[in-house]
């Protein structure tokens, strides 16, 4: 490293380069138009149908919920392999807390929610604890969290714990789970405005202080790009009628983008500011790059450990919620397996599994592929467990190109 | 004669079996450069570290302008005035030099980080320092040595210190920026604040330092001013640990 200056090839600055778009995070995004285009063709036609899509979409929302704070605890050079088993567990502790008496307390659901939520947060600072204080790898941690929260849902209850409140489904997407056409619009034309307002003040205050901007038809065709990709999203959604609408003379009520799917977007939207613009992300990530280096400029490494798992168990909890919602019950194996999609979404979204890389656009793209994948298989009939050696086959080759395409780009 | 900025009292450290710092004592005064020299291994960098904040020591005791004070952590350390520039320079790799020159210790605005102001302040100390990075914005793994230690160089003359530990700070710097880093020594110098360098390069510490402290095995051979000695005198403390015959020699 501390060799003097090398000489290297002049830059070439390629199209990619000006665009500044993630050569990574493009690749993804073909691997996706490739795999939705093989499944429509493979489906017959069914898989980019508009109640398919929606589907897709709802499906997603649980991983999509998670994913951001993997990346962030696989940044910090940790992982946790125990989200799926505190899935299951928080959930089932929100269904009994909800579930009318004998079977559950008759908790009003927010409540029982809360109550979830503090037992996912408090298992991910203890997970913090001890790996970042007394030394445990997380790896083991976890690992042990995985085995202790799936059977401790199995003590709780080896019973399917149901139906749950009909307002807590909402959150799941169910019945009226889904915020109606006139809110999705709202909410894209939003986003839009957001981006390009962002777009054109960020180049504005970049050029008054002289810094490099993006040529003018880079900068035009992202944002084109993106804006159309949102209004597709809309259009889509809300093409999607409510079910027992648009047939036999009762009137078509567009169903717009289910709750879940909103609760993801949301999450998601933060962590991606929070990693870019505050001290909290900022730190997360020079941990991933140099625990040493971050620990002598003064940052409490340790503490941020704990911050970052206890996120991890607050997402936990709400994709907890989210899951038991949209299927109206708590079941003791829900969420199993469900780390290595969580993992396999940010790995594939190029998140650097030695820590101290990766982005949330990217693995919410990663997510989307895995849940395509899985949505996909089993439309054309493949069997669950089949499914299941796809999607280990996948995340193998999604670690292998990840490895490949650092070490071309010369990092660890 | 003015009260040293730093007064370090025999200080011991052990690394298991290792006595890395043996009842060291060493002081600086503001406005003055001390050189620590020694073989490698000597205990330098574990001696700045313990005033960094990085180690704690077993025994000894610390007083920063006359104040006895307890160093625990990195922010104590700058908390009272001490900025470090490491010998590996403590560098997060993947993060950009603006990043890096703020780490820690980011400008914000509300709680959202202030890049553009940021980015200008960085300019600002590495054109000073006159070293050509193209982009701040580029990771500094793919940063030249020269330039990495640049970074590091800045991120602690930033912070306007008013004690800077140097250890090895122009170890991959070519001759031009070499001479632009003792440029700013003389400056930093100047402008009053104490400088502890360690630095194997007999030519510039003769050229930059007050005073010299040399380190043996964990242990002060003796300080001596740097204008009463020659180069050999000095090589005969570093490599056998005798003291020369010269005045005012501790
Ligand atoms: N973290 C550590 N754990 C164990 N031993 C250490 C540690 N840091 C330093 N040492 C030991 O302490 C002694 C002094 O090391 P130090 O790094 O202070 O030497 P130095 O004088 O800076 O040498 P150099 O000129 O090579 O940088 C060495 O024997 C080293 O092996
Ligand atoms: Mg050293």
């Amino acid at each position: 490293m501390q060799n003097a200056e090398k000489n290297r090839p002049p830059e070439r600055r390629s199209l990619l380069a000006a665009l500044g778009v993630d050569n990574q995070l493009l690749t993804l995004l073909l691997a996706l138009v490739v795999v939705w285009i093989g499944f429509q063709i493979w489906s017959g036609g069914i898989f980019l149908s508009p109640r398919n899509l929606w589907t897709l979409t709802a499906q997603t929302a649980v991983v999509g919920i998670m994913v951001g704070g993997m990346v962030l605890v696989i940044v910090a050079r940790q992982i946790d392999l125990g989200v799926g088993s505190v899935l299951g567990f928080t959930a089932m502790i929100m269904a009994l807390l909800q579930a009318p008496p004998p079977i559950g307390a008759g908790l009003n659901w927010i409540l029982a929610v809360l109550i979830g939520i503090a037992v996912g947060v408090l298992i991910g600072a203890f997970n913090g604890y001890l790996s970042a204080f007394w030394g445990v790898p997380a790896f083991v941690v976890t690992l042990a969290g995985m085995l202790v929260f799936r059977n401790g849902t199995f003590s709780v209850s080896s019973f399917t714990i149901g139906p749950l409140d009909e307002t807590f489904q909402i959150l799941g997407g169910g019945i009226n789970g889904s915020i109606g056409a006139t809110w999705t619009w709202i909410i894209g034309l939003a986003i839009i405005a957001f981006v390009v307002w962002q777009t054109l003040t960020g180049r504005v205050r970049r050029q008054r202080n002289e810094f490099s901007v993006r040529p003018v038809w880079a900068e035009a065709l992202v944002l084109g790009v993106t804006t159309v990709l949102i209004l597709a999203f809309v259009i889509v959604m809300n093409s999607y009628n409510v079910p027992g609408t648009g047939v036999d003379n009762i009137p078509a009520v567009a169903s717009g983008m289910p709750v879940p799917t909103l609760i993801a977007l949301a999450v998601l939207g933060y962590l991606n500011w929070m990693t870019r613009a505050t001290r909290f992300g900022r730190y997360i990530f020079a941990i991933g790059g140099n625990p040493e280096a971050a620990n002598l400029a003064g940052i409490n490494v340790k503490r941020m450990m704990v911050y970052i798992f206890m996120l991890m168990g607050f997402l936990t909890a709400i994709a907890g919620a989210v899951q038991a919602a949209r299927l109206n019950s708590a079941t003791p194996t829900l969420g199993r397996d469900l780390e290595l999609t969580v993992i396999a979404g940010a790995v594939i979204g190029g998140t650097v599994l030695s820590g101290g890389s990766g982005t949330i656009l990217g693995a919410a793209l990663g997510a989307l592929l895995m849940s395509s994948l899985e949505n996909g298989l089993g439309l054309v009939g493949v069997r669950t467990e089949q499914q299941k050696i796809y999607l280990g086959i996948v995340l193998l080759l999604a670690v292998l190109w990840n490895s490949i395409s650092n070490r071309r780009k010369g990092g660890r | 004669m003015t009260t040293p900025i730093i007064e370090m009292n025999n200080i011991s450290l052990r690394f298991g079996g290792n006595q890395a710092l043996d009842d060291v004592s060493v002081n600086l005064r503001p406005g003055e450069v001390v050189g620590l020299l020694g073989h490698n291994g000597a205990g330098k960098s574990t001696l700045i570290k313990v005033l960094s904040g990085a180690y704690q020591a077993d025994s000894g005791s610390i007083k920063i302008a006359g104040q006895e004070v307890e160093i625990r952590s990195p922010q104590d350390s700058q908390r009272h005035g001490v900025e470090t520039i490491y010998q590996t320079l403590a560098l997060a790799d993947n993060l950009d030099a603006v990043a890096n020159v703020f780490l820690g210790r980011e400008k914000v605005n509300g709680i959202v980080l202030s890049e553009d102001e940021m980015e200008i302040e960085a300019r600002k100390v590495l054109d000073r320092l006159r070293v050509k990075i193209p982009s701040l914005r580029v990771p500094v793994q793919n940063m030249s040595g020269g330039q990495r230690q640049t970074v590091a160089i800045a991120r602690a003359v930033y912070f306007k210190a008013k004690v800077l530990i140097m250890d090895e700070p122009t170890a991959a710097l070519g001759p031009e920026e070499t001479a632009k880093v003792s440029e700013l020594i003389a400056a930093l110098k100047a402008e009053g604040v104490g400088i502890f360098l360690i630095s194997h390069d007999l030519h510039d510490v003769f050229d930059l330092a007050d005073r010299c402290t040399v380190m043996k095995n964990g242990k002060v051979v003796g300080t001596v001013n740097t204008k009463d000695v020659n180069h050999d005198q000095v090589l005969g403390m570093i490599i056998g640990g005798v003291m020369p015959n010269v005045p005012n020699a501790t």
